[in-house]
C-alpha cells in the first residue's frame, strides 16, 4: 500500500482535507448514541485492515504536511519539547520503539539497518537518511525523543513510573487539545488531570492509574478521547489561545459544515523497555462535520451525542457556545431511526438518512 | 488471559553456584531475540510438575541489553512447596520452558545522584541486572552484600574482581554487619536506597533510614514471598459458582487456575497488588502474607491477596 501525502496546511489558509479513505478510516469516538466518560481501554494490538488501530503507529495522509506544522510549532515555541534529565534513557526506548514498529509496518516508507549500535535510519516520506550511534546523544542533531518525534505523528507525552504514580517529565506536544507540556512538566497523574470535571468524582481517575501502572511489556493499551474544533487546527495549545479561541465566534449555519471539526485522540500506552517508563502517543485525528455526515450512522449518532452531553463537559470541551448552532444542523441528518453498535462505519448495512 | 505476555524458551545452561543456588540460562526456542528490559525486572516461570503447575517469579540477572539470553538465579528451598526443588532436580539444558515478559517492580529511579544497593543472600539478583545497567551509563552506584558464609557468597567473586571499589562484603559467620546508620549518614544529597533480601532485612533498613530522617520516597525494596505451604482449605468463588478445595502445597491463585477461573496476577509473590480479591463472606482467620495491603486491610476481612495469603476455618466465600 502506497501513501499519497497530502500538501496542506493546518493555520492560516486551512488547506487541509480528508480524502474519501481517510473519512471511511476516521476513528469516530462514540461506540453507542450517547457519551459519558469511562476508562474505556482495550488492548493495542493491531485491529481492522486500514483501520487506524491496525498498525502500532499510524501513518496517514496527512504525515508529512503534519511534520511540517510541527517544525513551525516548534522555531516559534522551542519548550513545546522538553525532557528533565533523567528521561534521556526513555527518549532512546521511544526512539527504538517507533524505528522498529514503522520500519516493521511500513517497510515500503521506512528502513532501520542495524549493526550493533551503528543504526542507520531511512525515512523516505520526509527525505531522512541518517546513520547515528544507538545510546550516543552526540550522533543526532537533538536529543533522541526529539529526533524521532519530529518524524512521528501526533503528541508524546513520556511518563516516569515511580511511587506509585505517573510523572510527566517529558514530551513533544504539539498538537494537544488545549493543554501545556510547559506548565505540566514534572507533574504527577492526579495533578495534571486536575482540570478534568466530573469524572474525579466517578473515581475514573484512581482506577485508570492503576490500569497504567500495570501496562507491561509487551501488552500496550488505547482508548479514544474526543473534543471540537473550530477549524482544521492542530495546535490548540493554551500558549496560542489567543490566536485560535476567537476563531470560534467564526461558525455562522452556513460555514459550519466546513469549519467546525470532530477532533479524535487515539491515544496508545506503551512500556518502554529499559527505562520501565509509560509512553502516552495522543495521535489527533480532524474530520469536518460535512465529511462526517457522509456516513449516515454517524451523522444520527452525532446529533444524539452533542444534544445529550451533561452541560459541564460541553463547557469543558470548549463548545458550549456553538453548541445550539451545531444541533441546528446536525439534526438534518438525525431522521430517528437506530443505529449499530460500535464505531464503524457500517456503509453496507447501515440504511441511507430518510429524507 | 491474566499475568504478562508468554515467551517459549529453552534451557541453554545450567551452572551450580554452590549448596543452594544454581543458574539458569534461557534463549528464545524460536532462535529470535529476546526483549531488552530495565535492571530489578523479574520474570514468571511457569513450572509443569505432573499434575500441578507453579508460576514463581525469580529476578532478571543478566545484562538488560543483552537480548540474546536471560539468566536467573533460583535458590532451593528444602522446606518451600516444591518449586525451587523442581527447578532444581526436574530441569536440564535442552528442556522447553514458558516465561514471562519482563516485568519491573523494582525500577532504579534515574534522577538518583547516587545509588546504594543493599542485598541479602539471593536478593543480589536483581541487582547484578542494575549494576550492568548503570555501568552503561557511567551510573554511580555503590553495593553492600551481606552473606551467610564464603562457600555460599553467590556471585561475590565476580563482584569484588570487576567492581572492587564498589563492592563491600558481609559474611554473616565471621560477624560481619553492615554499619547501616554510618553507611546512610556518609550519603551524598540526592542517594536513593535499593534493598532486596529477607523480611527482616528490608524492614530493618526501611525503619533506621526512617529514623535517620530519610524520605520515604528514597527507600526502595523488593521481597518477593514464596507461597508457603498450608492446611487445605475450601473456598466458595461466588462469580464463577464454584467450590474449590485448596491443598496444602499449592496457592490459592493456583487452585483457583486449576478450576479454571482466570483470576488476574502478575507477580505471584504478594506485591504488585494485580491479584487483589474483595471478600464476601467468611468465617475463621486469615493468614495474610502480602506486602500490597496495609494492617487495617488486613484486618478487615474484606480483601484477600490470593498469590501468597491462606485461610483457616469454616467458610470463605470470594468476590471471583
Amino acid at each position: 500500500m502506497t501513501i499519497q501525502f497530502n500538501d496542506e496546511s493546518f493555520r492560516d489558509d486551512y488547506s487541509f482535507y480528508n480524502s474519501e479513505r481517510a473519512i471511511k478510516r476516521f476513528p469516530f469516538p462514540f461506540h453507542e448514541d450517547s457519551y459519558m466518560y469511562s476508562v474505556n481501554m482495550e488492548q493495542h494490538r493491531g485491529g481492522p485492515k486500514d483501520s487506524v488501530y491496525e498498525k502500532r503507529f499510524d501513518v496517514d495522509e496527512h504525515y508529512v504536511s503534519e511534520m511540517r506544522d510541527r517544525a513551525l510549532v516548534l522555531a516559534d515555541d522551542p519548550l513545546r519539547c522538553q525532557s528533565l534529565p533523567h528521561m534521556t534513557l526513555a527518549g532512546w526506548d521511544l526512539l527504538e520503539l517507533i524505528m522498529v514498529s514503522k520500519s516493521e509496518d511500513y517497510p515500503d516508507l521506512f528502513e532501520l539497518h542495524r549493526d550493533g549500535n551503528t543504526w542507520r535510519w531511512i525515512n523516505k516520506p520526509l527525505g531522512i537518511d541518517d546513520t547515528f550511534t544507538f545510546l550516543d546523544e552526540a550522533t543526532l542533531p537533538y536529543g533522541p525523543m526529539e529526533y524521532i518525534t519530529r518524524q512521528a505523528q501526533g503528541d508524546f507525552a513520556v511518563l516516569d513510573q515511580r511511587d506509585d504514580n505517573l510523572w510527566m517529565d517529558a514530551g513533544m506536544v504539539t498538537t494537544q487539545a488545549d493543554w501545556s507540556l510547559d506548565f505540566d512538566i514534572g507533574m504527577n497523574f492526579f495533578e495534571w488531570h486536575a482540570p478534568v470535571p466530573l469524572a474525579h468524582e466517578k473515581g475514573i481517575f484512581v482506577r485508570a492509574l492503576k490500569f497504567l501502572l500495570n501496562i507491561q511489556q509487551g501488552a500496550p493499551a488505547r482508548r479514544l478521547n474526543w473534543t471540537m474544533t473550530v477549524n482544521p487546527l492542530l495546535d490548540t495549545s493554551p500558549e496560542n489561545y489567543h490566536k485560535w479561541g476567537i476563531q470560534k465566534t467564526t461558525l455562522t449555519p452556513e460555514n459550519i459544515g466546513a469549519k467546525q471539526h470532530l477532533r479524535v485522540e487515539l491515544q496508545t500506552f506503551f512500556r518502554l523497555p529499559r527505562s520501565n517508563a509509560l509512553v502516552f502517543p495522543i495521535r489527533c485525528y480532524l474530520c469536518s462535520f460535512q465529511d462526517l455526515m457522509t456516513v449516515p450512522k454517524w451523522g444520527r449518532r452525532l446529533h444524539r451525542v452533542v444534544r445529550d452531553l451533561p452541560v459541564e463537559l460541553a463547557t469543558y470541551k470548549g463548545f458550549i457556545a456553538n453548541r445550539p448552532m451545531m444541533l441546528d444542523y446536525l439534526k438534518n441528518f438525525d431522521d430517528g431511526l437506530p443505529t449499530s453498535p460500535g464505531i464503524w462505519p457500517d456503509l453496507e448495512s447501515e440504511p441511507p438518512l430518510k429524507t | 488471559m491474566s499475568g504478562a505476555e508468554k515467551i517459549a524458551v529453552t534451557v541453554t545452561d545450567i551452572v551450580p553456584l554452590n549448596d543452594l543456588v544454581t543458574r539458569f540460562e534461557f534463549k528464545r526456542t524460536d532462535g529470535g531475540l529476546l526483549p531488552t528490559f530495565s535492571g530489578g525486572a523479574h520474570t514468571v516461570v511457569e513450572m509443569h510438575d505432573g499434575e500441578s503447575t507453579r508460576l514463581n517469579p525469580y529476578s532478571l540477572m543478566s545484562d538488560p541489553m543483552d537480548q540474546t539470553a536471560y539468566t536467573i538465579s533460583v535458590r532451593r528451598d528444602d522446606q518451600g512447596r516444591g518449586g525451587s526443588l523442581y527447578m532444581h532436580t526436574k530441569v536440564a539444558v535442552g528442556d522447553e520452558m514458558v516465561i514471562s515478559y519482563p516485568v519491573n517492580l523494582f525500577s532504579l529511579d534515574l534522577r538518583a545522584k547516587k545509588h546504594l544497593f543493599l542485598a541479602g543472600g539471593i536478593g543480589i539478583t536483581p541487582f547484578l541486572a542494575q549494576i550492568k545497567q548503570l555501568e552503561r551509563f557511567n551510573g554511580h552506584w555503590e553495593l553492600h552484600y551481606a552473606c551467610r558464609t564464603e562457600s555460599l557468597g553467590s556471585y561475590v567473586d565476580e563482584l569484588t574482581e570487576h567492581h572492587p571499589n564498589e563492592t563491600h562484603i558481609y559474611y554473616d559467620d565471621q560477624k560481619q554487619t553492615i554499619n547501616l546508620v554510618n553507611l546512610l549518614e556518609g550519603q551524598p544529597l540526592g542517594t536513593h536506597v535499593y534493598v532486596c533480601g529477607p523480611k527482616g532485612m528490608i524492614e530493618w533498613v526501611r525503619q533506621t533510614a526512617a529514623a535517620e530522617g530519610w524520605p520515604r520516597e528514597a527507600i526502595h525494596y523488593e521481597e518477593f514471598l514464596a507461597p508457603q505451604p498450608g492446611k487445605p482449605f475450601e473456598v466458595k468463588l461466588a462469580v464463577s459458582n464454584k467450590v474449590i478445595s485448596v491443598g496444602e502445597n499449592e496457592s490459592l491463585l493456583e487452585a483457583m487456575e486449576r478450576a479454571g477461573v482466570d483470576a488476574p496476577y502478575l507477580c505471584r509473590g504478594g506485591a504488585c497488588g494485580q491479584c487483589e480479591t474483595n471478600v464476601i463472606d467468611y468465617s475463621g482467620n486469615f493468614i495474610h502474607r502480602d506486602h500490597w495491603l496495609d494492617d487495617e486491610e488486613h484486618a478487615s476481612g474484606q480483601k484477600i491477596m490470593p498469590c501468597v495469603s491462606r485461610f483457616e476455618g469454616k467458610t470463605l466465600v470470594l468476590d471471583r
